[in-house]
């Protein structure tokens, strides 16, 4: 009997068991013409296994069903809103999913001879030089995988660069609000990493920056706009102030979507930056990947990008591995392909009038939802803010609410839910990004959700603190979890 | 902008209720120096019929993806059965981001269990993670993490029969990363990993030895030895497999004793996209799992007794431990991951088998066909899987000659091996049929 049977649920609410209980002996979903071979006659013996025990035997119908049930239990951007600060949850354009099948890129060998590949090197080629033209950085890399690869590659260019200008140094500058791959990248490339604390509108500020400066800096990380939302006014006299020491200036570009058309990286100040295909160009996040994390740099930086480069070579682009200062390959082939694919149909589709339009619209819809929400809820800094607005659960503690219960009302409400403690410097932080791709009515149901909740909170507060109810399941015991982790299915689980 | 929603009428509620008369009014904080140079210079917008239109021409230049390919090398032409593509293009999968809120989000979560699972049981490991980037990163982070377990030792033994690929990345991953010594171990002549060379190598410096299996020439290393030697000196095994495929019908990493085991997923449902995204499988023991780098997902209850998934095991992670974390990833290849979970799902438990079956034997028929003119030999005598090093003195003309006859006759190995330089690696799967293989015999006649 099945779980869902068993459990007496019916409706729309199905559940679905791991697909390993739906294994029966002798069933299957796939066949191959002829076989029949005995792989003895090609490999000793004693080098095979068995089937593997505990493998899926499910037909085809199952595997479907199955998956399809699942992705019913999923709310993704094309289900609703999903305000995930930081993230930039917008519209994943569904040409860009078909135009990345198409066989001429899907079904080509990365290792197929560069004459036979100049579509795919055309298309990496131009796309490098839109993020140039979007940064305003020099040259640019489209080979991480995501951004916090992008980040290891332009810090480990960093350190490359230090190495040749006489030593690696030893610490990293990086302001409080940072994410935490920042100093996870920096940690990963030998460094040490020294906080700057921003002043009290949630800004860093020159001279603090001035102050932690000394020869042992190789780089300050910064974000900007940073995590708080707010953009970094003094940016450039930060910039100049880890330039005078012989620092460089990595610029993180997780919140690009705030700038274009609005102000360049390379302008700020910034040596490196990483650009997140998956957040600015419209790339699907994928239940967590695969991004893509091109790297742009100054001329000065672009000896050091990745192995290999693309050159042009008359009519023809080639790849090329004569980069004797490079810090090297940072995965295999070239890049998330395909997902470089979907980012340049979307620049394709928006042209810089509509890349500089998205800014515009991501920065009022997070003032609108700022402004709407801030009698209601603790605004962390005040004023405008750029494409996210942070606020926090300040107040509802006489109720005993707490960010975590507001998150979760949220669900019940339809919505997911914002990004919640973090910025780390905002504590119970809920931090809310609308993007470009919301309308007003959709916009104005998730603040009417928020200040239904509000309310709630001060009169009604268990139903806060016990919600989701309306969810598949509901919360989850996340400490008994990681007490006694169970991380797989065993064969010889019964069903 | 067909995927913006605002009306003029809209923005002028916006900008009313913001309190502001027009949206530049948003930026004055940015310095005027910055705004007045900000401008992007790129074309106007363009209709879906005319993106689709341009990204048509440009597939179409690759001239490759419509021909016969027996090239591997890291990357495997296979069949993908249609279900896969299907459950990929959900959108309450694709457009859903890490699963923060587990609530909703138990598709991806339940997925990724699944995931775990089948990776665990294909490598014969007892834990995996949610997945890495690729192959090539996930070895390197399997580098850094034995490095890791084995704190006082500086040295890593990396076989000169892995993936150059792979081996170029370890060593931009160790570089400044702290005191990581790499030594390269030599093939032997029947290429294998030379045991005689790793043996003297071998000393209580070493962290870790790191093999393919197989090996970059589709060979089947001698996973037993090496792990007696490596583990008798205190080294972990660290295996690399870039044909996931093989794994259906060899023992796996784990029944050697392998400490971790790593492979690229793309074989596994995934189209070659001209390399990528693909995905890591990255595996360990469970006495290791506090040192993995990477999301993991795991079985809990709600408050109504209810089976679900979380994430866990969190601080381990950057997030969390910021620059003490096991490694600096945040997400992994979640999609890519659930394309390997349905593909294995699919595929089954009979079907992985028969199609590592079918790939062997084939590649066999191929390499037999190929030297039976006596013009091509097979300069390795060990077993192989589905690819295999061909050596003849007209190997750089006669590949050209295959290529302008529309066939991508393998990968020269010239440019990573000069001992191999008459060498190319040519692969076969269960997509090669008769009528490709002839075309590729005729090719490099």
């Amino acid at each position: 009997m099945t779980g869902r049977r068993a459990n007496k649920q019916a409706g729309l609410l199905l559940d679905e068991p791991v697909i390993f209980e739906r294994s029966r002996p002798g069933r299957r979903g796939f066949a191959l013409p002829g076989g029949g071979e005995d792989p003895a006659a090609f490999l000793p013996a004693d080098l095979l296994r068995e089937p593997i025990d505990g493998f899926p035997e499910v037909s085809e119908p199952e595997v479907l069903r199955h998956f399809i049930r699942l992705s019913q239990w999923n709310l993704g951007t094309a289900t609703t809103f999903y305000p995930l600060g930081s993230c930039t949850m917008k519209y994943n354009p569904v040409v860009n999913e078909a135009v990345a099948r198409l066989n001429g890129f899907a079904g080509l060998h990365p290792l197929a001879p560069d004459e036979d590949a100049q579509g795919a090197l055309q298309l990496i080629w131009e796309l490098e030089q839109m993020l140039a033209e979007i940064s305003g950085m020099d040259a640019v890399s489209l080979q991480p995988a995501a951004g916090a690869q992008g980040e290891l590659t332009g810090m480990k260019m960093i350190r490359a660069y230090h190495v040749e200008h006489g030593r690696a140094r030893s610490k990293v500058l990086i302001p409080a609000s940072a994410h935490g791959t920042n100093p996870a990248s920096a940690a990963l490339c030998g460094y040490s990493t020294v906080q700057v604390e921003g002043n009290r509108i949630g800004l860093t500020e020159a001279a603090a920056v001035q102050r932690a400066m000394d020869d042992d800096v190789a780089a300050l990380m910064i974000t900007n706009p940073n995590t708080l939302g707010l953009f970094e006014r003094e940016i450039m006299q930060v910039a100049d102030a880890v330039h005078a020491r012989g620092g460089l200036v990595y610029l993180d570009g997780a919140n690009l979507n705030a700038l274009m058309g609005v102000a360049k990286p390379a302008h700020m100040g910034a040596d490196v930056l990483q650009f997140n295909l998956h957040k600015t160009f419209s790339t699907p996040h994928g239940g967590g990947g695969p991004g893509a994390g091109p790297v742009g740099v100054r001329e000065s930086l672009a000896a050091y990008l990745p192995t290999p480069r693309l050159v042009r070579a008359g009519e023809q682009l080639r790849w090329s591995d004569d980069c004797p200062r490079s810090i090297g390959r940072v995965r295999s082939f070239y890049g998330n392909f395909g997902m470089l694919v979907r980012a340049f149909a979307y620049i394709l589709a928006l042209g810089g009038d509509g890349l500089m339009q998205a800014t515009a619209m991501a920065v009022l819809s997070a003032n609108y939802i700022r402004r709407r929400l801030e009698g209601a809820y603790h605004l962390a800094y005040p004023g405008v803010c750029m494409h996210e607005c942070v606020f926090s659960d300040k107040g509802f503690d006489t109720v005993g609410v707490k960010t975590l219960d507001i998150a979760k009302r949220l669900l019940d409400h339809g919505f997911y839910a914002p990004t919640i403690y973090f910025p780390l410097v905002v504590p119970g932080a809920i931090m809310i990004e609308p993007t470009e791709t919301e309308s007003k009515e959709t916009l104005d149901e998730f603040i009417e959700a928020m200040l239904d909740i509000a309310q709630e909170a001060r009169e009604t507060p268990d139903v806060v603190r016990n919600a989701p109810t309306q969810t598949p399941v509901g919360r989850l015991d996340e400490a008994r979890a990681a007490r006694h982790p169970v991380l797989r299915w065993m064969p010889g689980t019964k069903s | 902008m067909r995927f913006l929603p605002h009306t003029d009428a809209d923005i002028r509620s916006l900008l009313r209720a913001v309190g502001v008369a027009e949206v530049a009014d948003l930026f004055t904080e940015i310095p005027a120096e910055l705004r007045a140079r900000a401008a992007v210079r790129l074309p106007p917008g363009a209709s879906e019929p005319e993106v689709r239109g341009r990204l048509e021409r440009l597939a179409g230049r690759n001239a490759a993806a419509a021909q016969p390919c027996f090239a591997g090398a890291g990357a495997y032409p296979h069949f993908v059965p249609a279900v896969v593509d299907q459950i990929l293009q959900r959108a309450e999968f694709y457009s859903a981001y890490t699963p923060y809120q587990p609530e909703v989000s138990q598709g991806t979560l339940q997925a990724i269990f699944e995931f775990q699972s089948l990776v665990a049981m294909l490598l014969g490991m007892e834990v995996a993670n949610a997945s890495m980037y690729d192959g090539a990163s996930a070895m390197a982070e399997a580098v850094l993490m034995a490095w890791r377990i084995n704190a006082k030792r500086p040295r890593v033994l990396l076989s000169r029969a892995l993936h150059p690929q792979y081996r170029e990345v370890v060593r931009t991953y160790t570089t400044g990363a702290g005191a990581i010594e790499l030594v390269e171990i030599p093939v032997a002549a029947d290429g294998r990993t030379d045991a005689e060379r790793l043996a003297a190598q071998l000393t209580d410096q070493v962290a870790a030895v790191v093999v393919g299996h197989p090996n970059f020439f589709g060979i089947v290393e001698d996973l037993e030895h090496i792990g007696t030697l490596a583990h008798a000196r205190g080294a972990l095994l660290v295996t690399a497999t870039s044909e996931p495929i093989a794994l259906g019908l060899l023992k796996p990493p784990g029944s050697y004793g392998a400490d971790i085991a790593v492979a690229e997923g793309q074989s596994l449902g995934i189209p070659m996209s001209y390399g990528g995204p693909g995905v890591g499988l990255f595996a360990t023991r469970t006495s290791y799992v506090r040192m993995m780098p990477g999301r993991l997902v795991g079985e809990a209850v709600d408050g109504a007794g209810r089976r679900g998934y979380v994430l866990t095991l969190a601080t381990r992670e950057q997030h969390i431990r910021r620059e003490k974390a096991t490694s600096n990833i945040c997400t992994n290849h979640g999609l890519m991951a659930l394309a390997v979970t349905v593909y294995l799902s699919t595929v089954g438990k009979a079907g992985l088998r028969e199609l590592a079956v079918a790939n062997t034997a084939n590649a066999h028929r191929v390499a037999g066909r190929l030297t039976a003119s006596g013009r091509w030999c097979l300069p390795f005598s060990a077993p192989f899987f589905n690819e295999f090093v061909l050596h003849g003195t007209h190997a750089a003309a006669a590949w050209e000659t295959a290529r302008s006859r529309g066939v991508l006759a393998g990968v020269p190995l010239r440019r990573w091996y000069p001992e191999l330089a008459d060498g190319l690696l040519v692969c076969a799967t269960e997509t090669h049929d008769a009528a490709a293989v002839d075309r590729l015999v005729e090719a490099l006649e």
